[in-house]
């Protein structure tokens, strides 16, 4: 029950900042939008089981679905990488502001 | 043939894209770039003969068992669009080299990644690695936008931001397809959508995630916004291949995922004709040659919808082929708009005026792209809009009918207006002193020249490319064969 109200409530804070005013927020808000669709992601492989997806470690019954761990692994590097690449459009826009350069 | 040719259009680029990061050095840049994709088309002909003789090749990645592994699989319709897209970054490529905007070392590697991610989400049949891709595809995009969009630092922002959302969406539709199905191969997918409204719920966001990409309305909003502030080579490049591979996954996953169901029909009717109408009054509105095909680009989308809404197999054998001319068309007009931006200084209707007495080739090159976007025989525009009316037509679909007729004189008006301002009439006095500059008008003028002889060609001998189209919707209409190959 734990990971549909996480989804909750990371959708409902993601969709909020990204409403707001001011791109530092909206990059907040796709952090959290982000995070709710790996949550996601993550759930679809079955939340009761969670022992580790290694032969001979866990009883085949009881192992995690792996499938969906690589995804989400997949999926975090590209937000991550698409995160920091909006970082960093905001902070050439802000030191352009400071030198005078082009504003708008 | 071996299957492991299929890696090819995507490892290559990829590789030489991490080999021209080493090179210095212009010419050497343009000619990798160029020969890659040049291997790349070779491998598409391949392919889609393959596709043509009944057979779908397939590779299955890493070596894994069926249902693990991630499967490429080309049938005519991926090879096709494959070959097609291969051309874009060809023409686009060289267009940027005769503007001079591959003098960024970065430049020439960025668009081979964004090919390589195209290729790629054109030849996977696995809806996560179709998300990668995408992701591999936007990326450079992203970087190409926002270096380029000098003029309007804002259109950076929109791009991004809309582009993170997108596939956020469609990241959480593959993981509520996941959850209900269990699998995001599309081959064990087939025909999920009637299992349940789980499945047609899941599948729905991952469509709306693709929808926003094509820039379907109601969520075309970014791409007039974002698409002119761009350079002039990078809306080029743009036009014909981002959007298109949203317009790809639609038709995909409604052909697979949905088997094409008849209940959500009026659905991507109503969408196609909202797209088709507001895109057509947004580009009769604007201001500067690239806003008008920006509006316009979003307007021919919804035809390609038209075709699949119908989901008959004349419908979906015109949309394959109105697709197909259509990207080529357009980006000869982008090209148009881009030279006449550099030659002299502003794509603003209001700006220029005249360029036919200056400009004779680029006059008639525009007005055989133009002629061919609003549908005029003989050329391919026309036989693409015929072959979607008559299948709409055959359905006693007459109402959409009309909206698409009206929609393409709406187009013939939006064009004719930016003939007549750009074109026709008086050159203003700064045209006629830029006219006398010398430049290199024959280079800028090839790409486009190149480009404009399939809509001609296609219009008079449309048969080679009407056959195969019809063998690409025949595997659209009947997806048996290939979910045998992407399973097996």
């Amino acid at each position: 029950m734990s990971a549909p109200v996480l989804v909750g409530v990371l959708v409902a804070g993601g969709v909020f900042l990204i409403l707001r005013r001011g791109m530092v927020r909206v990059v907040f808000g796709f952090v959290l939008l982000t995070h709710a669709a790996n949550v996601l992601l993550l759930a679809s492989g079955g939340t009761d089981r969670r022992r580790p997806p290694l032969v001979g470690k866990a009883d085949p019954a009881l192992m995690a679905d792996p499938l969906p761990q690589a995804f989400v692994l997949t999926a975090i590097v590209i937000t991550f990488g698409t995160t920091v690449y909006l970082l960093s459009m905001i902070h050439v826009r802000r030191s352009e502001e400071r030198a005078g350069g082009p504003s708008g | 043939m071996s299957g492991a040719v299929l890696v090819l259009p995507v490892a290559l680029p990829l590789l030489a894209a991490g080999l021209l990061s080493l090179l210095t050095g212009r010419r050497l840049r343009l000619l990798l770039g160029t020969a890659v994709n040049a291997g790349v088309l070779l491998v598409g002909g391949l392919l889609l003969k393959e596709g043509l003789d009944g057979r779908i090749p397939t590779a299955s990645i890493g070596g894994w068992p069926a249902g693990l592994a991630i499967v490429l699989a080309a049938d005519p319709f991926s090879a096709l669009l494959v070959c097609v897209s291969a051309v874009l970054v060809l023409a686009s490529l060289c267009f940027a080299a005769v503007c001079g905007e591959d003098g960024d070392p970065r430049f020439t590697s960025l668009v081979l990644v964004l090919a390589a991610g195209v290729y790629g989400a054109l030849l996977t049949a696995d809806l996560f690695n179709f998300f990668v891709f995408v992701e591999v595809m936007l990326v450079p995009s992203y970087v190409l936008l926002v270096v380029g969009s000098g003029r309007d630092p804002a259109a950076g922002r929109v791009y991004v931001t809309v582009g993170l959302l997108a596939s956020t969406v469609f990241l959480a539709g593959v993981a509520l397809v996941y959850g209900v199905a269990g699998t995001v191969n599309l081959g064990e997918l087939a025909g999920a959508a009637e299992r349940g409204p789980a499945f047609a719920l899941a599948g729905a966001l991952v469509l709306l995630g693709m929808a926003v990409k094509a820039a379907v309305v109601p969520f075309h909003g970014w791409l007039p916004r974002t698409y002119p502030q761009a350079s002039a080579s990078v809306t080029v490049l743009f036009a014909g291949l981002l959007t298109k591979v949203g317009v790809y996954a639609i038709i995909r996953v409604y052909a697979v995922f949905f088997a094409g169901m008849q209940q959500f029909r009026w659905v991507l009717m109503a969408a196609a004709l909202a797209t088709m109408v507001v895109g057509v009054l947004g580009a009769v509105g604007e201001r500067t040659m690239r806003g008008v095909l920006s509006f316009d680009l979003v307007s021919q989308v919804g035809y390609i919808l038209f075709g699949l809404a119908l989901f008959t197999g004349l419908g979906l054998t015109a949309a394959v082929f109105f697709m197909v001319q259509y990207v080529l068309v357009k980006t000869v007009l982008f090209m148009c708009a881009g030279t006449v931006e550099n030659l002299y200084g502003s794509d603003r209707l209001d700006g220029t005026g005249g360029l036919l007495r200056h400009e004779p080739l680029l006059a008639s090159v525009f007005l055989v792209a133009f002629l061919s976007l609003a549908g005029i025989p003989p050329l391919a525009g026309f036989v693409g809009k015929l072959g979607l009316l008559q299948a709409a037509v055959a359905e006693e679909k007459y109402w959409p009918a009309a909206v698409a007729l009206a929609t393409s004189l709406l187009t013939l008006v939006a064009m004719l207006k930016v003939w007549s301002r750009v074109f026709w009439g008086r050159p203003s006095s700064s045209v006629t002193a830029l006219a006398g500059v010398a430049r290199a008008r024959s280079a800028l003028l090839a790409p486009a020249l190149v480009l404009v002889v399939p809509s001609v060609a296609f219009g008079l001998g449309a048969e080679p490319l009407w056959r195969v189209a019809e063998s690409a919707a025949g595997g659209l209409a009947d997806v048996s064969a290939y979910v045998r190959a992407v399973t097996r």
